[in-house]
């Protein structure tokens, strides 16, 4: 920046920083964290996000209920998670402040804008007694910067033609600029950003492009801040990256899928918190022959998907649990038909509507065993939001290459977050062949068996269209082999038998299991899986720092299991296994592996933070430890 | 075999499938099937390129007995299979078989969203008045104080003007026929497979287990000339042996005698099956006529539009981003639009 006549104010070098911004709903605080993400993920730090916001499109200004907020973590070191607890808390008013200040670290950084503390605020917070705690002492434990950032935005903007409301909509901007200074970032990110957005309204990209300007050199002015922060370029692995959430990473999985067993992919789907942003994210790209379609419901959305896939298409479906619980009885059709079909859940918390803008991992159950009769359908989970692409990769070679519905499990919390991805090159994926047969010369179809099964127990995926292959499929039980209407009862054992056991059969196809972390053998195994990953990871690499025989298995294959799970649990004394949900996992490997496993269960619609993890561990783990887990 | 009527020499192209037919005896849908095959096999269509899907219920095993490509999938579900397929396949020929238990009842909220998207699909709507698979309780469309297995003391329910309703969902191919007479059928579904967009004929057929005669005075040579109408586009709506019309006092039909110093013929209402204003009085034309005076009961093509298919709008679109894209390059997609280099 080029104001030289100023000192410059000393910096201090950090490893890792949280940092959440929380306002009203309507502050435009998704847009300022992932703005600020974006730059220090440029810049080549790790990051890690967790937005979280209201169910409430636009919740009454001020109130709890309306609080918007979006934790970042970011570093020189590798970062897994958004981070336990804040470093900084910027709250745009008393609610915010009032919402997550118990996220903050003792002695954390609070930057308070006064103008959110007025009587009005104080009262929409129902803040005890109307008392401003910017200044009655009770936050002497925290280092409290206090700005009007509104005062300042309108100073700023003097002398442009908008109107007050529109002026106060930069304040976000004015923040992000000062956040921008006061760890050595630049605005450039976020100008170009700007430019695309409003280039077609020159006044409103001027307002905002001062008032980042006007918050970057406040900072730099401004005597209330001495020290501005730097944190240098994370050691992450040569290469180039993006940054990516999981939803846009399950679109992507899905598309290199599709184009990797070049098919057209059609995904029918209907709109769902947090699932959304897949359906949003696809109809970007219909140039890689990818057909959107909003179907009038949840049933429609999967039942359309089916009849793309019986046409030879890449059926897709995505929602959230309870969407999920509608499209039940036609992924039974679904696996009945054996066609391949992809079926999504990005979980949040429920039962019923419960908590859609909050995450859970309570449906595994829903997608292990909820259907009718016996049918069994290949269940897998991602970990995180880069896995988001793998697994919906891996969701497409089964359902393709085994010709059966696949349920991955994303939840809320990778769904929205997102991470710096070394994305692959295209060719770096693997083909992927659908058991396709020829067409006959002959136009009677005598003689053709659409459920003759190959070594894999997978049917031919004959095609309308394709000549000599005409044949019937349905929901009823269906004769081995011709596929036609059977009644008969020998019959339907040995087909309930065979479906299984080629869904079975895909355990053939997993890579050996892998420890994530820690010794091959010893005291304790933590098995995770999907969203806890990046909780566990850190809290299982602390413990073996601290001299603990801990290690960290997560699990992928949520339904058939790795068949190298079973033999793994038994090489540890104790088995952990900590779940957003009352123990749903725990309760399936128990059955499977007769193994005493123990759960360490979350139900708050929140992530488990690494603490959590490892003060459970340790609860666990002999008496010693326990001791130094008190003191932390 | 042969057609119904005699009367013309069909080629034993043989579109039934290998399965036997397992309706009950002297049941409608025999006729339809019939009448199904002999279209298809006067069509020129190939096998291959002809599907059937279906819902569940007795209609629902339609697919079973014909040798083309054929899904039955669930209950009230078969027109968003059949959108899914038409939407990836638009060169097939798809038929979808459904009852008014299927179509009407559970699967209601997708037969009208079939219908306003408008997929070139031939849906021949089995409209018995019963639940027969599940053994004689009442359907969406029996009427009210139906005595069934579910209503002992009679329906409580008001039931569907089913083709009204398809007007109201923006149909743009609206018929309705009977199993009993099968040159009307055979026209008119031959009518309904010319279409381009979602053609739905109504079939009235006779359950004659659960429901026997619900259609009686429309299919019964008797009753049949004063209890129905069959309307052919720009001829003037007559009845009984032509000694009777419909003539339309503003927005009124109104029953006028035609004969010796009646109504004269160009005074009547003249069908036109492209005007919707007169298509949605048509399809109020649906009088008990059980009733004294109750207007006859229409048959025919009573209104047809030609607006595009949804799939044709769907797939411009993914030719258009081809076009203004290129075709995807995976590459570029996973890169995305910003990105940074760790040297």
């Amino acid at each position: 920046m080029s104001n030289t006549t100023l000192k410059p104010k000393p910096t201090e070098t950090r490893q890792n920083v949280v940092i959440l911004f929380a306002g009203d709903s309507g502050d435009g605080i998704q847009l300022t964290g992932s703005q600020f993400t974006d730059t220090n993920a440029l810049f080549g730090n790790d990051v890690s996000t967790f937005p979280n916001f209201p169910a409430e499109i636009r919740a009454p200004q001020g109130t709890l209920a309306g609080v918007s907020g979006y934790q970042l973590h970011f570093g020189s070191v590798e970062i897994f998670t958004p981070g336990d607890q804040c470093d900084v808390l910027v709250v745009m008013n008393a609610a915010a402040l009032k919402a997550n200040l118990s996220k903050l670290k003792k002695g954390g950084t609070i930057i308070a804008n006064t103008d959110g503390f007025d009587k009005k605020n104080l009262r929409l917070a129902n803040v005890a007694g109307e008392i401003d705690p910017l200044t009655d002492g009770s936050l002497t434990g925290y280092a409290l910067h206090t700005v009007d950032v509104t005062k300042l935005t309108r100073t700023a903007l003097e002398g442009t033609t908008l109107g007050m409301k529109e002026k106060d909509r930069c304040k976000n901007m004015f923040v992000l600029g000062f956040i921008n200074w006061m760890y050595s970032r630049e605005n450039a990110l976020t100008e170009g950003f700007l430019q695309k957005k409003f280039g077609k309204k020159p006044e409103v990209l001027d307002a905002n492009m001062k008032a980042l300007s006007a918050g970057y050199y406040y900072g730099e002015t401004s005597e209330t801040f001495s020290t501005r922060f730097e944190v240098k370029p994370a050691p992450m692995p040569k290469g180039t990256y993006r940054s990516i959430t999981g939803n846009q990473g399950t679109a992507l999985g899905l598309i290199a899928g599709a184009q990797k067993a070049k098919l057209d992919l059609f995904y029918g789907s209907y709109p769902i918190t947090p699932a959304s942003d897949i359906l949003h994210e696809l109809s970007r790209h219909k140039n890689f022959g990818v057909i959107t379609f909003q179907a009038e419901d949840e049933i429609a959305a999967i039942s359309s998907a089916i009849g793309a896939s019986y046409g030879g298409a890449l059926g897709i479906t995505a929602s959230s649990g309870p969407g999920i619980a509608l499209k039940t009885e036609a992924m039974g059709l679904a696996f009945m038909l054996e066609l391949p079909l992809v079926v999504v859940n990005v979980q949040r918390g429920g039962p019923s509507t419960g908590l859609p803008t909050r995450t859970e991992q309570a449906d595994l159950w829903q997608a292990v065993h909820g259907r009718n009769g016996e049918a069994p359908i290949p269940v897998i989970a991602a970990s995180t939001p880069i896995d988001c692409f793998e697994m919906a990769f891996e969701a497409v070679q089964i359902a393709l290459e085994h010709m059966t519905p696949v349920i991955l499990l994303t939840d809320g919390y990778i769904a929205n977050g997102s991470e710096p991805w070394r994305f692959p090159e295209a060719k770096s994926l693997p083909e992927i062949k659908p058991p396709f047969i020829p067409a006959r010369e002959q136009t009677s179809s005598e003689g053709f068996l659409p459920y003759q099964r190959d070594e894999r127990g997978v049917r031919p995926w004959a095609l309308p269209g394709q000549t000599g292959l005409q044949h019937r499929i349905g929901g009823i039980e269906k004769q081995d082999k011709t596929g036609n209407i059977s009644y008969e009862p020998m019959n339907h054992e040995l087909m309930v038998r065979l479906r299984g056991e080629k869904v079975a059969r895909i355990a053939d196809r997993y890579k050996p299991i892998r420890l994530d972390s820690g010794p091959p053998e010893g005291e304790l195994l933590v098995v995770g899986w999907g969203s806890t990953y990046g909780a566990i990871r850190t809290a299982a690499l602390q413990l073996q720092a601290e001299g603990h025989s801990v290690a960290h298995v997560h699990i992928r294959h949520l339904f058939p299991f790795n068949k190298g799970l079973g033999p793994l649990l038994k090489k540890y004394k104790q088995v952990l296994i900590p779940e957003m949900n009352s123990g749903q996992l725990r309760q399936l490997l128990r059955a499977e592996f007769l193994v005493d496993a123990k759960g360490l269960n979350k139900i708050q619609g929140m992530p488990f933070t690494s603490e959590e993890i490892r003060t459970g561990v340790l609860e666990l783990l002999s008496p010693a430890p326990k001791v130094s887990a008190t003191s932390v | 075999m042969s057609t119904t009527n005699g009367t013309m020499p069909v080629e034993k192209i043989d579109f039934s499938s290998d399965q036997e037919v397992r309706w009950c005896p002297g049941c409608g849908d025999y006729s339809i099937l019939k009448q199904v095959q002999t279209l298809l096999e006067q069509s020129g269509k190939r096998k291959e390129e002809v599907v059937f899907i279906s819902g569940i219920g007795c209609s629902s095993r339609f697919p079973y007995y014909m040798d083309t490509y054929g899904l039955h999938s669930i209950h009230g579900r078969a027109p968003a299979l059949v959108s899914g397929l038409r939407s990836v396949r638009p060169e097939l020929s798809v038929w979808m078989i459904t009852g008014d238990g299927d179509a009407l009842s559970i699967g209601g909220n997708h037969i009208i969203h079939l219908l306003r998207r408008n997929l070139d699909v031939n849906v021949l709507l089995f409209n018995n008045e019963i639940y027969g698979l599940t053994k004689g309780q009442y359907s969406p469309t029996s009427p009210e104080g139906a005595v069934t297995r579910s209503t002992p003391m009679g329906s409580t329910d008001h039931p569907f003007n089913p083709l009204a309703l398809v007007k109201g969902a923006d149909g743009t191919f609206i018929a309705r026929s009977m199993d009993r007479d099968p040159k009307h059928m055979r026209e008119i579904l031959a009518r309904a497979d010319a279409h381009r967009g979602t053609s739905l004929v109504e079939i009235y057929q006779n359950c004659n287990v659960f429901n026997d005669g619900a259609f009686e005075v429309f299919t019964e040579k008797a009753t049949k000339p004063i209890h129905t109408i069959f309307v052919e586009h720009g001829k003037p709506l007559t009845f009984a042996n032509g000694t009777r019309g419909i003539k339309l006092n503003g927005m009124t039909p109104v029953i006028v005698d035609t004969y010796a110093g009646g109504t004269s013929l160009e005074d009547l209402w003249i069908h036109d099956e492209r005007d919707p204003f007169k298509a949605s009085i048509l399809v109020r034309l649906f009088d008990d006529p059980r009733l004294e005076g109750a207007m006859p009961r229409p048959f025919g093509v009573f209104y047809v539009n030609d607006r595009p298919t949804h799939e044709d709008k769907l797939r411009a679109q993914v030719q258009r981003s081809k076009e203004m894209k290129g075709p995807g390059d995976l590459d570029m997609l996973l890169k995305g639009e910003h990105t940074w280099t760790i040297q």
